[in-house]
């Protein structure tokens, strides 16, 4: 079968969701990959490794806008005769991966889990992740989006071929005015490791405590939505329901109760560890590593305990 | 200015997830149904900000049965003007899509605004099908949005970072947070929106391309390895030999 993956290269380094989805793509076929963007040839080349026949770049534009990316996408299915078109369910594939499935009226499954199963039918994360779903495409083709960190890059071959191609990306007609990204800060969506406060932490003043911690480890900074919604913290921080959902290797939650809403936008996470004075609060529940402590005395104390851990490995 | 929201109803965010007929259906028993939050809070609060600035009209349309009519006028109650429902039961995204857009179409509105995902399938589809259907741009996760003129100003989530851009209307947003605060419908609203008109049109019999045809809960969670608050020394050989994400 032949498989077509969309990798974002507009960054100058190709991001380990585009290996995932390109590894991917290999379970299920020959994959062929179609990007635009600045990553340079070999850098492209590299996605050989994990899977890739061929890449074929589009050196007319260096955005994202979803219209120009849907036509480029587009242009190589034909081009490909790909039967199954695969992107990552980030923030560029979330917005182009929709408008690819009515442009050529093939069925999308986003946010995918995992490869198909015996039965054909595609899992996926329902109800904010509190349960599995499972999807059967009615058409021939298949959009697939690929939920990040859900599947593990896989390097099996070697270099491969890039082509440069003409994609008829068109014009977009949206003017980026600005674009700000935070130095030294590590995203949530994308960090292994988080540390997040709650209302249990009392005000802005002590999240020195949550932020010493998480500098420790290498961890980006999270927090409940109460928290957000007060200003002690920034609102892209939210995490939960309502605001960004995480699935990093290991969640670091400290005074926060575990409501049913913040757990579902963590509850992905492969570890987490729960700080709270109340041995009964909900958040034990889910818990995989547990610590009923006031987090004033033990964040401190796990900074301490993991600068030493550091010193000694 | 013209603006259409597209209000979808939820299952209450403390619903308890359990399946019936042999895992293939979601177990609707004693589930109170709410507006997507997304839709609600920033969607729709935004669309009324923008016609108090500007003048207008707020359109809400859900496509849907007549168990969504209580959502519905929840969404008249905090301040739309009209609602449309498009009378067919919600199968997939691609079938939202191109219904919404069916009626859409001729309409020429300036604003058609989603909310960023629906909690339950969260798919967060429907606003980009819609967009290619109307052959618009479609800003996804915007958190600001200004219009001036016939120019709109927007900020959005990218990866790594936010960005502003900037389009001529007509438009197709999916709001996420930080676009409005959320507003509580008052008493007179909620009177009001009994003699708002809710108007049902009919399907136009759109294709459902994809199907859930199972569900699974995730195996119960182990029991929580409790550690002394004195000893985080602990914590991190437990963290690095055991749980291996150190
Ligand atoms: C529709 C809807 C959507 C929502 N979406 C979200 C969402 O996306 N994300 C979200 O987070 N919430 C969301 N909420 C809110 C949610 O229901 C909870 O109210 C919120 O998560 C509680 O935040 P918290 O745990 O920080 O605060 P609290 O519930 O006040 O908990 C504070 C905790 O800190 C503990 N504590 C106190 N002192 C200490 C100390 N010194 N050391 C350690 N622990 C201490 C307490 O025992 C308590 O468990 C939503 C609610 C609704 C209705
Ligand atoms: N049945 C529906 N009727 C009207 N709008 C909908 C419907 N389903 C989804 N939407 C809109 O599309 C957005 C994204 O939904 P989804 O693609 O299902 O995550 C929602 O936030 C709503 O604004």
């Amino acid at each position: 079968m032949s498989v077509l993956v969309y990798i974002n290269s507009s960054a100058d380094k190709i991001a380990k969701n585009a290996f995932e989805a390109v590894t991917y793509g290999k379970k299920l076929g020959d994959v062929t990959v179609v990007t635009n963007g600045k990553a340079d040839e070999s850098a492209l080349a590299e996605l050989g490794k994990y899977g890739a026949d061929k890449v074929m770049v589009d050196r007319s534009f260096e955005g994202i806008d979803e219209q120009q990316l849907t036509r480029l996408v587009a242009t190589a299915t034909e081009k490909t005769g790909a039967e199954t078109i695969i992107f990552s369910d980030d923030l560029v594939g979330k917005a182009v991966a929709p408008r690819v499935s009515v442009r050529l009226n093939i069925g999308l499954v986003a946010g995918a889990t995992d490869v198909p199963q015996e039965d054909g039918t595609i899992p996926l994360n329902v109800f904010s992740g509190k349960a599995f779903g499972y999807v059967e495409v009615n058409s021939d083709r298949k959009v697939i989006s690929l939920l990040p960190n859900s599947f593990q890059p896989e390097e099996t071959g070697s270099t491969c071929a890039v082509e440069e191609f003409d994609g008829n990306a068109g014009d977009s007609r949206v003017t980026v005015k600005e674009t700000k990204m935070p130095e030294g800060e590590i995203p949530l969506p994308e960090a292994e490791l988080v540390v997040s406060g709650g209302r249990g932490l009392k005000g802005p003043e002590n999240w020195g405590m949550v932020e010493d911690l998480a500098e420790e480890l290498g961890a980006a900074t999270a927090c409940s939505r109460p928290v957000a919604d007060t200003g002690w913290r920034p609102h892209h921080e939210h995490v939960g329901q309502t605001g960004v959902a995480i699935r990093p290797n290991l969640y670091i939650a400290a005074g926060i109760s575990g409501a049913i809403q913040h757990l579902a936008g963590v509850n992905g996470s492969k570890v987490i560890v729960v700080v709270n004075t109340d041995e009964e609060a909900p958040f034990f529940k889910a818990a995989d590593y547990g610590v009923v402590g006031d987090a004033f005395e033990v964040l401190p104390r796990l900074t301490e305990a993991v600068k030493k851990f550091k010193a000694s490995n | 200015m013209k603006i259409l929201v597209c209000i979808s109803k939820a299952p209450d965010t403390t619903t308890k997830i359990a399946f019936t007929d042999g895992d293939t259906k979601f177990d609707e028993e004693g589930v109170k149904y709410i507006v997507n939050p997304y839709d609600e809070w920033y969607a729709l609060v935004r669309g009324l900000e923008l016609k108090e600035a500007h003048g207008g009209s707020v359109t809400t349309v859900t496509v849907g049965t007549s168990e969504d009519d209580a959502t519905i006028r929840k969404a008249l109650a905090i301040g739309a003007d009209d609602a449309v429902r498009i009378d067919t039961k919600a199968e997939d995204a691609f079938q939202v899509a191109k219904e919404i857009a069916t009626y859409a179409k001729d309409q020429d509105f300036d604003l058609v605004l989603l909310g960023k995902e629906t909690i339950d399938y969260n798919g967060s589809q429907v606003g980009g099908m819609l967009a290619e259907h109307l052959d618009q741009p479609f800003i996804s996760l915007a958190t600001r949005l200004e219009v001036e003129g016939s120019t709109a100003t927007l900020d959005k989530e990218i990866i790594g970072g936010v960005q502003t851009v900037a389009s001529e209307l007509p438009l197709v947003v999916s709001c996420a947070k930080g676009m409005a605060e959320q507003r509580i419908p008052n008493m007179r609203g909620i009177m009001a929106a009994r003699s708002k008109p809710l108007k049902v049109e009919d399907a136009s019999g759109a294709d459902q391309l994809t199907k859930f045809v199972k569900y699974a809960l995730p195996a119960p969670k182990s029991e929580v390895k409790l550690i002394d608050p004195e000893n985080m020394d602990e914590l991190v050989e437990l963290l690095h030999n055991e749980a291996k994400v150190l």
